[in-house]
């Protein structure tokens, strides 16, 4: 059972994957949450992973490319924990390494080709919006690493990752928070939906991020950017796109934003320029410095709060009119 | 079954030993073990059970899931192929044009032939041959006058010269339909027509083509052995057969480089210009699992044909087989 070329029991089917979003936290301080896996073997996943996609390519080459390959004189061993994930369905040899449902492995490589791609991509396309998302995925991960602690150590972000809300047209209450008074941040927010005509399920699923936890956070970041729009009373054109990506690019660090905001006003006229660079930009960056993380507030609720009140609570300067 | 590891040779073998033990109850389909890395993701597959890449489905499920790839790429499907290939693919379908060498008045059926890439060549390379058959026949009647000459000139302009046809036949419509709208942007009517059809079932009389090709689209096929036995159906007894498919790489270094090329650049090269990593990870993979130059020779000779050849091009990592039917 132990051979090496059995190390999966590789019969089609499908992995019974882990992230379940708005699960119950497991009694341990970690976010078990949904990731069945142990530590040791993500590891070994995460460097092992691509070699099955790339047999018999040059040893040289692998070490560069695809990172330190695991010893394969020794073979693998599977941990006695991949029994009991094996063993009710047959795993794929795709979907071994699929730490949550969408996930796709890359190899260091890929990942290097790939942002590359979506970058060229995205510049040249601005209507391709899963390039941009790409984009994050593959270059974000020190900073969603560090966006992640800072949500840890604080107690309404800590109690964001243990549950792991999603914010989605299924879950949202968008009749009860239309009748909200004007002014509350609910009242707001499906004022923005309605009037840009945006929903929340537009978002793309995570897909190259491989930490599951990592991937949430991730997630909870594309689906804030709305609220983000309209906390910073900014509409979905590019100018107000602009201007939340030079907040976010402050705020989380992810080398997608700050490229974002960097390379979006190429696209601008010089009269939308000027707007941008003397009052929008500095006004977008002070608040991204004075406020708190802003995936550490629970907005799901905060509906009833005003709109005033939660930006003077997170930190965010009063916005500009244009 | 065991899967493609890149682990070695000997323990790929041990791997599939223990595999067929495991299943010894279901007495599964044994391909051949012997030959390296690749066989070794290819063997043990249980009855009524087939690849779909590097997973096991059921036989019915490969149908679909084959489907919606296609729909999927269908629109984007030349772009990919020209950046995957980076447009290698289009001399690859000439070298089969040329070795089809159609004369005018042959009657062509195009299996999967989807987007038409080998339909439109087929009409231009007998389009051509008719007017060196032209050009041949003027001269040597120069003694014609010229008005028997613009008389001949306007009998022939609006047929396909000498009553050529091409049949193109796909299992699915967005293939049909991206290939539809080419014909009439480019300016191809006559003697075109458009079938939705499955190759293992083709929706044909006996004996009515000339010449049946089928390019990349045999190893998306179930029951590949189905799909030949309908080849040989309706091909007239004179009849030529001709796939152009992926095969293995002969040489060792460039197959190393062909599979880092193809593992690591085609899947992304897919979700950058078309959005869909996984139908391209689903292509690089179906390559993998289809038989080998000979075994496929093997598979093409118990169909009936004769005569069966195969030609390597860029050193095998596509081939073209040809066969009669005599």
């Amino acid at each position: 059972h132990d051979a090496p070329g059995l190390r999966r029991s590789g019969r089609g089917g499908r992995h019974v994957v882990s992230w379940r979003p708005g699960r119950a936290p497991t009694s341990s301080g970690l976010v078990a949450a949904g990731r069945m896996l142990p530590i040791g073997w993500l590891g070994r996943a995460r460097m092992g992973g691509w070699l099955r996609r790339a047999p018999g390519s040059l040893r040289g080459l692998r070490h560069l490319a695809l990172g330190s390959p695991a010893p394969i004189g020794r073979g693998y061993r599977p941990p006695h924990t991949d029994l009991t994930v094996t063993a009710e369905e047959h795993v794929d040899e795709e979907r071994y390494y699929q730490l949550y449902p969408g996930h796709i492995p890359t190899s260091p490589l890929q990942k290097a080709l790939l942002s590359a791609g979506a970058a060229f991509m995205a510049l040249y396309n601005p209507y391709r919006h899963d390039m941009v998302a790409v984009l994050g995925e593959t270059t974000g991960t020190s900073a969603l690493q560090s966006l992640r602690d800072k949500m840890r150590h604080d107690p309404e972000g800590y109690q964001i990752l243990q549950e792991r809300p999603r914010i989605r047209l299924s879950t949202l209450d968008v009749t009860g928070l239309r009748g909200l008074p004007d002014g509350t941040f609910g009242r707001e927010y499906v004022r923005f939906l309605d009037s840009n005509r945006v929903s929340p399920d537009t978002r793309m699923p995570v897909k190259f991020v491989d930490d599951e936890e990592l991937a949430y956070v991730i997630q909870r970041y594309r689906e804030v950017h709305d609220l983000m729009h309209t906390l910073l009373g900014m509409p979905t054109n590019m100018l107000g796109e602009i201007v939340v990506k030079w907040f976010e690019a402050v705020q989380t660090g992810l080398p997608m934003c700050i490229l974002g905001a960097v390379f979006g006003p190429v696209r601008l006229n010089a009269r939308k320029l000027q707007i941008l660079t003397t009052e929008l930009i500095p006004w977008a960056v002070r608040s991204g410095l004075n406020a708190s993380c802003v995936l550490n507030f629970y907005y799901e609720n905060r509906w009833e709060q005003t709109v005033e009140s939660l930006r003077e609570e997170i930190g965010i300067l009063h916005p500009p009119t244009i | 079954s065991a899967k493609f590891t890149p682990l070695p040779k000997m323990a790929a073998s041990i791997g599939a030993v223990v595999c067929r033990a495991l299943h010894s109850r279901r007495h599964g389909k044994f391909l051949s073990i012997g030959r390296g890395l690749f066989s070794g993701a290819r063997c043990l597959v249980a009855e009524g059970e087939t690849h779909f890449g590097f997973q096991t489905v059921s036989e019915t499920e490969k149908g679909e899931k084959v489907y919606h790839v296609f729909e999927s790429v269908a629109k984007k499907y030349d772009i990919m192929n020209d950046s995957m290939s980076l447009g290698i693919h289009r001399l690859w379908k000439d070298i089969l044009l040329h070795q089809m060498n159609p004369y005018p008045g042959t009657q062509l059926l195009d299996v999967a032939g989807g987007t038409g890439d080998i339909a439109f060549r087929f009409i231009n390379y007998v389009r051509s041959q008719w007017e060196h058959q032209i050009r041949q026949k003027l001269k040597s009647h120069q003694n014609l006058s010229w008005q028997e000459i613009s008389k001949s000139y306007q009998e022939e302009e609006l047929k396909l010269p000498g009553g050529s046809q091409v049949v193109v036949c796909d299992i699915n419509k967005e293939m049909l339909k991206v290939g539809k709208q080419k014909a009439q942007h480019l300016g191809y009517s006559e003697g075109l027509s458009w079938v939705v059809g499955n190759a293992e079932e083709l929706p044909f009389n006996d004996s009515k083509f000339d010449v049946y090709t089928i390019a990349f689209g045999i190893r998306n096929v179930t029951h590949i052995d189905q799909a030949l036995q309908e080849a040989y159906r309706v091909l007239k007894p004179g009849g030529r057969f001709l796939c152009l498919e992926f095969s293995q790489v002969n040489n060792p270094l460039f197959s190393r480089l062909y599979d880092l090329y193809s593992f690591q650049v085609i899947p992304v090269l897919g979700e950058i210009i078309a959005g869909d990593w996984k139908s391209y990870q689903y292509l690089v993979e179906s390559i993998r699992h289809f038989p080998a130059q000979e075994e496929f020779k093997a598979m093409i000779e118990d169909a009936g044909f004769l005569k069966v050849e195969y030609r390597n091009l860029t050193s095998g990592i596509v081939a073209i087989h040809s066969g009669f039917k005599l």
